[in-house]
């Protein structure tokens, strides 16, 4: 079970001024070439909500998460993790992504560790913590996810669903501000899904700020504060579970969730 | 047949040419007692300069500013395409002719240095397409930990990368053991002949070819078992350690452990 991360110290909170959000988009644009993949997109993610991101594939969900840490530099715009803007120039981008978890679609566990070690490298070379104190982390980490069995396993050894939730425990580690989940059951046997949604379910439930980009209605409807629908590089509507599935205005979102429910 | 007739004679004296036991026998405590440390000293610090060029010059080969690709580019396509005799009497007679002494008059040092920069030049495309045969995926996930880009590839990238190419790295590092017998052309004092050096001292002397059969037989007991060595070493790596602990412990959470397809099956 994933502890309540609630009551972890937020330094940043207490001086960040009452609007600020835990992530905060502005204006933000991003093209390859002559094709755009994001058109000014603005969104606020608050502290401790849990926000799913839904469309049509394509649409740019996955490069929006991938802006928010910066693995895609977006070309205008500002991103902000609580006081901190990613997008000016100076900030120490490295530090910046340390503060914010991401989990992968492929998992992208380090296949030439041990599980244990693919915890503990982040916390050892990046944050400086002793090997033992890395260890024990990492074991507790594990033991919230139900693999504490398997720290000395090499991740091949893993089911898919096993390796993702050790990709979970490895990024919770560092104990991070915000999660980002990035399709994080698409690649999942359909038997194997649950298991990972569980522990998603538990980290929202438990306070976590969480991005979560996922093609799980089901999810989406009963674990998000907040569904945002992109399609065709815009953010399209934005609002709550209820009213994005259940009152659908926009015509595309509409049809979307026709061919998906 | 007798001992005198002329297919007898030739295949004697093919015989005695190339498998004179007394020559060779001769020959061969020279070759273990000298020949050999030299070879490995120039072989193993070959390899040593070729690696850390290696690694240099592949960083900036997957570099996506061209000007930093620019002199590593360079560098890969004229030692690969030089006839490795130029490249040797370049740096080995070249360089302290133009009073560049990097080593005094030592030619094991040139014929290092030689070796080592042609070494580095294969050894880079063979580092550069290992690295980059590994999943993207890897270094987001590293940079998404906080790492900076130097830490990711040496941490996660590179080692996975070198793993995927040690049969090519052990194909390069034979060659440099091959190719330090090329110290020949730069002269070497009492005490620092390698092996094939000592063994062209004995053709000259008896115009007999076996010491060079006792040379090289020195240097396939150097690089056959390297082959095999990495061979064996490359073999384990893929399928991961021996499970010399338990088999991994069923998920208590699932029925049945399903074996994920990316990972190497154990036998």
């Amino acid at each position: 079970m994933i502890p309540t991360t609630g009551e972890e110290p937020m330094s940043s909170a207490a001086k960040a001024p009452p609007a600020s959000a835990a992530l905060r988009v502005t204006a933000l644009s991003k093209s390859y070439g002559s094709t755009t993949v994001l058109r000014d997109i603005s969104l606020d993610i608050q502290r401790g909500e849990t926000l799913c991101l839904i469309g049509p594939s394509g649409s740019g969900k996955s490069t929006l998460l991938k802006c928010l840490n910066l693995l895609e530099r977006p070309d205008t715009g500002d991103i902000w993790l609580g006081e901190t803007c990613l997008t000016a120039p100076g900030t120490d981008v490295d530090a910046v992504r340390a503060r914010i978890g991401m989990v992968f679609q492929h998992f992208n566990l380090f296949p030439h560790m041990s599980v244990e070690r693919n915890i503990t490298v982040a916390l050892t070379s990046v944050k400086g913590f002793t090997r033992e104190r890395a260890r024990s982390v990492a074991r507790r980490r594990l033991d919230e996810v139900g693999l504490a069995a398997f720290a000395d396993q090499r991740p091949g050894r893993l089911s898919g669903g096993q390796q993702q939730r050790v990709a979970i425990a490895r990024a919770l580690a560092m104990e991070p501000e915000v999660m980002l989940f990035d399709e994080a059951t698409s690649a999942l046997d359909p038997e194997l899904v649950k298991d990972v949604l569980a522990v998603m379910r538990d980290l929202a439930q438990g306070g976590m700020t969480m991005a979560v980009v996922t093609h799980e209605m089901g999810f989406a409807r009963e674990a998000a504060d907040r569904v945002a629908f992109m399609c065709d590089s815009r953010l399209a509507e934005i609002d709550t579970p209820d009213r994005i599935f259940e009152g659908a205005q926009h015509p595309r979102l509409r049809q979307f969730l026709n061919q998906v429910l | 047949m007798n001992a005198s007739s002329p297919v007898s004679l030739a295949s004697n004296a093919l015989v005695n040419t190339f498998f004179n036991w007394d020559l060779i026998a001769q020959t061969f405590p020279r070759l273990i007692t000298e020949g050999l440390l030299n070879t490995l000293i120039i072989a193993a610090g070959a390899i040593i300069v070729g690696v850390v060029i290696a690694l240099l010059a592949a960083m900036l080969l997957l570099s996506n500013r061209w000007w930093m690709r620019l002199p590593a580019r360079i560098y890969v396509d004229v030692f690969r395409g030089l006839p490795v005799i130029i490249t040797v009497m370049l740096v080995g007679v070249g360089l302290p002719a133009a009073g560049i002494r990097l080593f005094g008059t030592d030619p094991f040092g040139y014929a290092i240095l030689a070796i080592g920069i042609i070494s580095g030049a294969y050894t880079a495309e063979i580092f550069r397409s290992g690295i980059q045969s590994v999943d993207p995926g890897q270094l987001q996930a590293a940079r998404s930990l906080g790492m900076s880009y130097l830490r990711a590839m040496r941490l996660v990238v590179v080692p996975q990368g070198i793993r995927r190419v040690l049969p090519a790295l052990a194909g390069q590092f034979v060659k440099d053991i091959k190719e330090s017998s090329l110290v020949y052309l730069l002269g070497l004092a009492v005490g620092q002949r390698e092996l094939y050096f000592i063994a062209q001292e004995e053709v000259a002397r008896t115009y007999n070819s076996s010491p060079l059969i006792a040379a090289g037989i020195c240097y396939l007991a150097l690089t056959i078992p390297l082959t095999y060595f990495v061979n064996h070493l490359d073999g384990r790596l893929r399928e991961g350690p021996r499970p010399e602990s338990t088999p991994a412990p069923a998920d208590p959470d699932l029925p049945d452990t399903p074996v994920a397809a990316s990972g190497g099956e154990s036998r």
